[in-house]
């Protein structure tokens, strides 16, 4: 009898001396993923409104992309000496993750400033609205994704079943996409000045990684590309994509580095998950 | 039972992006009411200020006040969008907010369409708050325009149908801005039927307002803000009187 009363009437208890912040960071977590639906729909409406009246809409991204591929194939094909139908499949894999990978973090600096509106006046978790920039993205990135089988067929080389192990690859990039955006969206609302910065940092990023060349052509310094994050997040979709799979170093790194964006993003967010509403 | 207990709230909005340090001491030097440096030498402004006060179940209160005295930032943090700096908040029962009406609302999509998404945002799913479009169409008497894009609507018809979204629920406790009060005269009328089911529905009514006629017709109990303290709290009518 008490619990169905406890259950029709909450209490919403906000003690400052008290403000039991983990337990309503993991409360803030559940009741955003339960809520999916949310989410799920005004990521679809920022992708409708942002192509409004557009006749290919989502799709000049994906044209776009292929004109990137087809053009930047061939210049670096004959760059490396590299037979076209070798390496356009390496870059076609490679701009299309690194390109997701981006989109991601660039996005991800707005996760909470662009919500500003909604923050301030409706009480809602704030997972909800990093679950709509992570979904965002997603249904972005499924608009280049099958660019990658066109690729395929047009080069004539078509993986194995190995290449299912892109999947938990892609798996890995959701769970790294909903802790960036976590964390940068609280940052970037705080610090106005990081947005930028990202911005540069992921320019440097862009050329440092093995994305236009092969690993291979480091020869002995290939020993430190397992530090590189974006490389080892990248390479478990490429890997089983391109290279008949990942080393299991890779998927190693991979994880250990989700792990750690995971920790540091919850870190924060249950510091600071009581101030958001007054950074946006 | 439905009620709200507040002990020494407190709110302070921190000003980030201040810049120049010049500029952060002459603002001190010129506000000592409002304004304070904090621990950490930021300039805060203190929006509410050591509020207790305690609501219970049946209570139809009046927050009154000057601009900027605290009434819609102590809506919103009743609400729960303000998390207090200091002090204790305790809210029980289900929440409603008719705060800003156009929250949530998406200017590209249709009225059917925004009124799905608002179900979303109060936690129904789709089919059930597609459910309510009829009704919410009715009432707002948008006729066929509910199939087309908010961003067509006239100013009028915009506030027609967000007080008909937002008005659909029954809430314990009813916090309630007076922009609800607005709107055009015919369906003011209409508005301040509905409004008045609401209230008499909700255990607890809390509503920011300069309207001394809705005080003294709706309202129990005033609360006099100013620069973010209780100035007065009591019976309508002495709160009234001694303001």
């Amino acid at each position: 009898m008490l619990d169905q009363i406890e259950a029709a009437a909450p209490l919403y208890v906000a003690d400052a001396a008290a403000p039991r912040r983990r337990e309503k960071a993991l409360a803030d977590l559940a009741t955003g993923f339960r809520r999916w639906r949310l989410p799920a729909a005004l990521a679809r409406l920022d992708i409708r409104n942002r192509y409004r009246g557009s006749v290919l809409g989502p799709f000049w991204l994906t044209l776009s992309t292929a004109v990137m591929v087809v053009g930047l194939g061939i210049l670096y094909s004959s760059l490396f000496k590299l037979p076209l139908a070798d390496y356009l499949p390496f870059l076609a894999v490679s701009l299309i993750v690194w390109n997701m990978i981006s989109q991601i973090v660039a996005d991800a600096c707005t996760s909470l400033t662009s919500s500003e509106g909604i923050i301030r006046q409706l009480a809602l978790p704030y997972s909800v609205h990093i679950l709509r920039c992570v979904m965002r993205n997603a249904l972005i990135a499924a608009h280049s994704l099958p660019l990658i089988l066109l690729v395929f067929l047009a080069c004539g080389v078509l993986p194995g079943w190995e290449a299912l192990l892109a999947l938990p690859g892609l798996a890995l990039v959701a769970v790294n996409a909903f802790a960036i955006a976590l964390f940068l969206g609280m940052v970037c609302a705080r610090f106005r000045d990081i947005a930028p910065i990202v911005g540069s940092a992921m320019q440097l990023a862009f050329f440092l990684s093995p994305v236009l060349w092969k690993p291979e052509l480091l020869a002995e310094r290939q020993v430190w590309l397992p530090f590189n994050p974006f490389y080892v997040v990248m390479e478990t979709v490429r890997g089983p994509l391109v290279e008949g799979g990942a080393a299991p170093l890779i998927w190693l790194s991979a994880g250990l580095y989700t792990l750690l964006a995971c920790v540091v993003a919850f870190a924060f967010f249950v510091r600071f998950r009581g101030r958001i509403a007054f950074w946006v | 039972m439905p009620y709200i207990a507040a002990r020494d709230l407190t709110i302070e909005f921190p000003l980030y992006h201040l810049g120049a340090r010049s500029l952060k001491k002459r603002l001190l030097a010129h506000s000592p009411l409002r304004l304070r440096q904090d621990e950490a030498n930021r300039v805060v402004v203190s929006a509410l200020r050591g509020l207790d006060f305690r609501i219970g179940a049946g209570e139809r209160v009046a927050l009154i006040g000057r601009n900027g005295a605290g009434k819609t930032t102590l809506l919103r943090t009743l609400a729960g969008v303000y998390e207090p700096v200091g002090g204790r908040l305790e809210v029980q029962g289900q929440i409603g907010a008719l705060i800003d009406p156009a929250a949530g609302m998406d200017q590209e999509s249709t009225g059917r369409e925004n009124i799905t998404l608002r179900g979303l945002f109060r936690g129904m799913d789709e089919a059930e708050s597609a459910a309510l479009a009829e009704e919410i169409g009715a009432f707002a008497g948008l006729g066929e325009f509910l199939d087309v894009p908010v961003r067509s609507y006239s100013a009028g018809m915009q506030v027609r149908l967000s007080f008909a979204i937002a008005t659909v629920m029954s809430p314990e406790v009813l916090l309630m801005d007076e922009w609800f009060l607005a709107g055009d005269a015919e369906f003011r009328e209409k508005a301040r039927e509905k409004l008045t089911g609401l209230v008499e529905d909700a255990d607890i009514l809390v509503l920011a307002t300069h309207d001394m006629g809705v005080v003294r017709e709706w309202c129990t109990r005033a609360i006099l803000l100013d620069a973010g303290r209780i100035l007065a709290d009591g019976p309508v009518a002495e709160v009234l009187a001694a303001a």
